[in-house]
Order: C-alpha cells, then structure tokens, then sequence
C-alpha cells in the first residue's frame, strides 16, 4: 500500500515478541508521523531494544504488525533492502568495520548497496562527517578514535543511506559522560532538521528536551505515553511514578 | 562427458563384490589382528606419552636451571621436527646401534618394530603434553596456592591436592586433542612395517586388488576409532566437571 | 538488558577454571623453555653426535670423516629438501583456499549445507594423514581427460593433493571459529545498512578473520612441512628417500646416527623460526582483540 504524509510514517499495532517461551513484548502499539521524535524509556528487560530491533526487521514479531511508511515489515516476503533504504540504524556499541577508516565506513554502503557514483558517494561522505563535526578524521582507524567519535562515525554512516526515519538504541549508554554531550548535540541537528527518529535512551534530560513523544514501556507493554511536559511532570500511572523517582 | 566417466567409473561401488575382509575368515582375522595391534601401540603410546608429560612438567618447574634447559631443548626438538624422521632416527639409526648378540650368535635388535613405536611416539607426543601440563599447572592462580599456604599445606600436599586436581581439568581439552593427534599418528608405524592396521591392509589390498574397499573399510575404521576416543575423553571430561564453573 | 559492559562473567565464573589459553600463555613459557641455552644444548648434543661414532670401536677403515661425507652428499638432500618445501607450499595454497570455502560453508545459514561442510571438515580431520595420502595416491587415476585436454597427475601432484586434504580440514575449522568470534553487532549493523549476506561476509567479515587466524595458520604450516616426509612413504623421491638411498649406498654403520640428525637439523631450522613468529603473531594478535 502506498503511504501518504497524513499516515503514520512508523506504526506498530499489537506486536507481540517471545524469545523462546519468554515473551519480551506483549502488545505494543505505537504510531510515528513523519518529523516526530520519540523517545522510549523503561527499566531493563522491558522490552525497549527488542522493540527497536523489530522495527528494523533485526528480530521478527510473532503477533502483531509493524509497518514503516507502507512497507510491512512483518510480513515474510518482505523486500529486507527496500526497508533498510528507509530505515537508518545506531547500535550501542557503535560498530564500526575496524578494518576501514572512518570514511570508508561512511562511503561503503552507497556504493555497494545502493550502487551509486563513487565521487558523488566521497563527497556527500566528507560532508556528513562535517556535519557529525569530524572534520580532519576521515582517514582516522575505528581504534584511533574516542567512543562519541565512533559513535558520531556511525550515525553518520547511517546518514548516507539517506533513510526516512533513524532508530537510536540507547546509543549513548557506553560512552563516558563527556562524550555523551557530543553525541546528543549531533541527534538534536538531525531532529531540528526534520528527521524521524525514534530512541531509546536513558537520558531523561536529553527526551524532556527534543521529544515530541515519550513513551514508558514495563514488562513488555507500553505503559504510558505523551508529550514531555505532562509525562514527566504529571505521570499518571504508578509504575511511570516509581520509575521517574529512581531515575530523576 | 570424459570426465564424468572417470569420476563415475571411481565411485562405483562394487562393494558386493570385493569386501573380502568381512566375507573370508582368513582376511577378517588379519585386518581383526591389526585393529588390535593399533590399539595397543594407541593405548601403550598414549599411557607413556602422559608419564614423559607428567615427569616433564614436573621437571620444568624444577629450580634447577640445567634441567630446565634440557627439558626446553626436549620439547623444542620433539616438537619441530618431523615425527616420521624422528621414527626413523629412533628404528634405523639408533636401533641398528643398539644391538646385542642373539642365540645363534648373531647380532639382533634390542627392542623390536613395535617397541620403537611405541618409544618414539611415546616422547613426541609427550614432549607436547609436557607443554600442555606445563601451561595447565601455570594457569592455576597464585593466589590460590598462596592460600593453601597459609592454610598449612606442605608444598608436595598443594601439588597433589589442589595444584594437579586443577591442572589437569584446565589441561584437559588440549590434551584431548593431543592424544587424539597420537592415535592418527600411530599409523606412521607403517613405515617401519609394524603389523598395524594401514599395513594389514595394504597387504590385503596388495593380495587381493580391492584397493577402494579396502582404503573405505580403512577410513571408516579409523573414523570410528577415533570416535571411539573423543566420546571417551568426553566422558572423562564431563566426570571431572564442577558444577557451575568453566565454560 | 541494556548492559553498559555486555561482557559482564556469568555468576560463579572464577577465573581459576578459564578454560587453558595455550595460546596467551605460551610465549613466556616458551621463552623460558627454549632461548640461547637450550639452543646451545642442542648444537653441543648435536656435534657430540656428528663426531663421537667417528671413534666408535666397529667403524670401518675409511679415510673419509662423516663431516665430510655428510657434506658431500648435501647438495642432492638439499635439492630434496627444497622438493618438500615446494609440496609443502603448493598443498598450503591449495587447502587454504578449500578450506576457506569450507568454513565459510560451515556457517552457512540453510542448514542442509552447514551439515555438509562440517562432516567433510570432521572426516577429513578425523582421518590419519598417511592415509589420506594412500587413498591419493592409488585412487586419484594417473590423468584426466576434460574435452581435449589430458590433465596428467603424477605421484607428487596427487601427494600434495592428499597433503592439501587436512590442511583444507583444519583451516575450515580455525575459519569456522574465527568467523564466530566476529561480534555478532558487526552482522548486525552491516545487515541494517543493507548489506547481502555475500557482501557481508566478503567485505567486513572476513577482512577480520585474518588477522585471528593468522597464528594458527602459520602453525599449520609448520605441522604441514613436518608432514611432508610422508610421501616418502607411498613412493615419491622427496628427501627421506634421499637419505636412505645415500646410507644404503655408503653403508656405514656409523653414519646413521649422525645423517638422521642431519636431516632432522634441517627441518628444525626451517620449523623453528615459523613456530617462534607464530607465538609472537599469537601474543599481538591476543591483545589486539
């Protein structure tokens, strides 16, 4: 089916998950419009990265269906290229290839993937890494670089596949805490610039600010919802509350 | 095609027609002979390779320097060197030495085929288990030691209780690849015409020109000997585990 | 599970029961086995070898010393020698290649083909060299005719070719584990960038893995030269045959001892510094990763 603005561009209606006989979501519904940022809090094991990785077609739903801007992910003929097209993805642990520089970690997937023109593919390349403010590091090793640099080389690798929307798996929780800043400032530019992302993170400082839409998962469901200013100051529900007060 | 005749032609199986070994009683009992004789020049090997091991690691921690360095040159001379020609060191040249006067009055060996295998095999593989062992009695925390200590162990009581016990299991994956390594190569006794297993059937095939029948029936027999091997060092390894530790 | 260190020990994990790195630990005890003394050690036993059955009491009224026989006959072992490097070599080049097919078909994810690739793999390293070299040798036809062409296959293609069987054998294993060791987030993101699983494997996993196998695969070709004496056995002129050729035609008693250390010397001196590089590689590799 064709998608059009006024739908949601990321939509998850009921999607349930086991890992085995463990079930880690258990009806999850989420609707994304084009230009919004969300953010997804929750304690460990409730499902947050699960959540993500689904939405990539990284693990598959065993109930439930996940659709990104008309494609359907759970479907099993999907077109797994045309969905990473539009789906850009940050892990944790950065994972850059360490046998490429940071340039070429940036240029290899236009070119292999996407088949595009190799000059046209290096320039666009430098300017991403300008953007991600690593200007001077295009030659730099993974292993000679800080961990928000690698992280920054990442998104940025992510970037140049041009998707629609950028997953964020909780990628500032590996970095030291003056690193993390960096790495913030970078998502925050793509944010204001219009891109849809969806995170997972912990830095509840860092979701107050840029969020359109917060969401708290537990135990494998979406507990509550809504927009910065009512969830962290007017949560509704007691598990959000009890939450809120260990972290904040 | 050519080609497709020649593989065909090399794979048909006359299986029917040629396995003399399982149908004639006189075969059966030669290839049956040398399944025993390889199993005693695997299990004679193997028991001799673990006591130059054992007496090597022992030695190597010794605090003596010359014996360490005579260990050292041991191990490095057993371990870069081919084992065959070491076979044959060990059979031509210091066995045509070694030789005493017999009844008739002429000169024979001391020890025979077979025990030259066994020797020579005995001290290579043992100059690698001496390794393992080594690495195996290293690999046990000095912290560990330190507090049997101060518990009042004497240093012969810490050995044989805590040092060895954990040693061995340490030990006991690379060893088990060892000595599986010196059942293969208990088939180089071959060259010095030790009625083991490959020899009885190149006899067999020689005689009876089933060379395919005989080379499968051969490769089978090895593979399940060796099998034979691994589920029991498995079975040993999983007799020593201890709940809850390792990997 | 969103664990900062995603390396945390599993519970009651004691580092007394790691299982044995040989690897990691290998250097320092091999530096302590074997350095300028042993090595002194073995050049002494050596020489006392060369030179001691030259007093024997049976040996016969030749005016020639054994250095100088051994000598004499060093050019044609040397051209012997140099006949089992060339197996050597050309049977590593070949089993690597199998065997790096082999191990990348041993993680293959349509399992039919992952089974496959590992029962070739254990059979192949299950079985006796030398055995492997008979079936070569009596069971490979002496040529092949593909259209027009005729492939001939001498004695010592089809015994560098038996040769290349276990080497395919075990670089299929050392692939197999270096290719898991890859940190499963490198599939990941490679895979959320779009990537095949052919490109995968060609542009970021394999890359990798050499630098992990590299070690181990020099060791193999030190276990390999030490093997190549075998075709000695089935009735190709390397070496060893040499040997036994030049003892049978100088016939002297006391030649034996020193001509077989002689050769044995050699393969040291070849084999020796590939095992110490190996250890080094080990060591550099080990920390890097």
């Amino acid at each position: 089916m064709t998608w059009t603005p006024d739908q949601p561009i990321v939509s998850l209606k009921d999607v349930h998950k086991s890992f085995g006989t463990v079930e880690v979501l258990r009806g999850v519904s989420i609707d994304v419009m084009k230009g919004e940022v969300i953010c997804i809090i929750g304690p460990s094991g409730s499902g947050k990265s699960t959540l993500i990785r689904c939405i990539n077609a990284l693990n598959d739903i065993q109930k439930g269906s996940i659709t990104v801007e008309g494609l359907e992910v759970n479907d099993a003929k999907l077109d797994k290229l045309a969905l990473r097209k539009k789906v850009g993805m940050v892990f944790q642990q950065y994972n850059l290839f360490p046998h490429k520089t940071a340039l070429q970690n940036v240029m290899m997937a236009p070119i292999k993937v996407l088949r595009q023109n190799r000059a046209e593919v290096e320039q666009r390349a430098r300017g991403l890494i300008a953007k991600v403010r690593l200007e001077g590091k295009e030659a730099a090793y993974p292993g000679e670089l800080s961990g928000g640099q690698q992280q920054r080389v990442a998104i940025a690798r992510s970037l140049a596949m041009n998707p629609d929307v950028m997953l964020f798996d909780e990628v500032t929780a590996a970095l030291d805490p003056e690193t993390v800043k960096e790495v913030l400032t970078t998502i925050k530019d793509l944010a204001a610039e219009g891109m849809t992302c969806i995170l997972v993170t912990h830095e509840m400082g860092f979701a107050r600010e840029i969020a359109d839409c917060v969401y708290f998962t537990d135990r494998g469901v979406i507990v509550e919802s809504g927009p910065p200013a009512t969830f962290f100051d007017k949560a509704q529900d007691p598990r959000t509350q009890q939450f809120l007060s260990q972290i904040l | 095609m050519e080609l497709a005749n020649t593989l065909i032609d090399w794979l048909r199986p006359d299986w029917f027609l040629n396995l003399v070994v399982f149908s004639d009683n006189y075969y059966r009992d030669r290839y049956l002979a040398g399944l025993v004789t390889k199993i005693q020049l695997s299990v004679l090997s193997i028991f001799f390779s673990l006591i130059v091991g054992i007496i090597g690691a022992a030695v190597q921690g010794a605090p003596s320097r010359t014996l360490r360095v005579l260990v050292g040159a041991f191990v490095a001379f057993f371990r870069n060197t081919p084992p065959l020609v070491q076979l044959y060191f060990f059979f031509f040249a210091i066995g045509t030495v070694l030789r005493i006067t017999g009844e008739n009055g002429l000169p024979q060996p001391l020890v025979s085929n077979f025990g030259w295998a066994v020797i020579a095999l005995s001290l290579f593989a043992g100059a690698l288990n001496t390794e393992i062992f080594r690495a195996g009695i290293e690999a046990v925390p000095r912290s560990t030691v330190e507090a049997a200590e101060a518990l009042g162990y004497t240093r012969l009581q810490i050995y044989r209780e805590i040092v060895l016990p954990l040693a061995i299991r340490i030990s006991l994956p690379a060893l088990g690849t060892n000595l599986v390594n010196l059942v293969k190569t208990t088939t180089l006794a071959y060259a010095i015409a030790v009625p083991e297993l490959l020899y009885v059937s190149a006899q067999i095939w020689s005689e009876d020109l089933n060379v395919r029948e005989m080379m499968n029936v051969l490769l089978v027999s090895y593979v399940g000997l060796v099998a034979v091997l691994v589920w029991v060092l498995h079975r040993w390894e999983k007799a020593l585990r201890i709940p809850g530790y390792g990997e | 599970m969103s664990m900062i260190r995603q390396d945390a020990k599993a519970p009651g994990h004691l580092a007394v029961l790691h299982p044995m790195r040989l690897h990691a630990s290998a250097l320092p005890l091999a530096e302590r086995m074997f350095n300028l003394w042993t090595f002194t050690a073995l050049i002494l036993a050596l020489a006392a070898f060369l030179i001691a059955p030259a007093f024997a009491q049976d040996a016969t009224p030749d005016d020639r010393s054994i250095v100088a026989i051994l000598l004499e006959w060093t050019p044609t072992l040397a051209g012997g020698f140099a006949f089992n490097v060339l197996i050597s070599i050309l049977s590593m080049a070949i089993g690597t290649v199998l065997g790096v097919i082999l191990g990348v078909l041993q993680v293959s994810p349509i399992s039919p083909i992952r089974s496959i690739a590992w029962l070739i793999t254990q059979f192949f390293r299950n079985s006796p060299w030398l055995v492997l070299l008979f079936y070569c040798i009596l069971l490979i036809p002496f040529q092949i005719e593909i259209g027009d062409t005729t492939i001939p296959f001498p004695g010592w293609i089809k015994a560098t070719i038996g040769l290349s069987l276990p080497v395919m054998a075990y670089m299929s294993e050392y692939m197999r584990g270096a290719i898991l060791s890859i940190p499963t987030g490198q599939w990941e993101s490679a895979e959320s960038l779009g990537f095949s699983r052919r490109q995968i494997m060609v542009n970021v996993i394999l890359p990798q893995t050499v630098k992990r196998v590299l070690p181990s695969w020099m060791n193999l070709y030190a276990v390999l030269t030490m093997a190549t004496p075998l075709v000695s056995i089935i009735g190709i002129s390397d070496v060893m045959t040499l040997t036994r050729a030049a003892l049978s035609a100088e016939g002297r008693v006391d030649l034996l001892i020193p001509m077989y250390l002689y050769i044995l010397c050699w393969f040291f001196i070849y084999c020796y510094p590939i095992s110490a590089a190996t250890r080094r590689f080990e060591r550099r590799f080990a920390v890097n990763t």
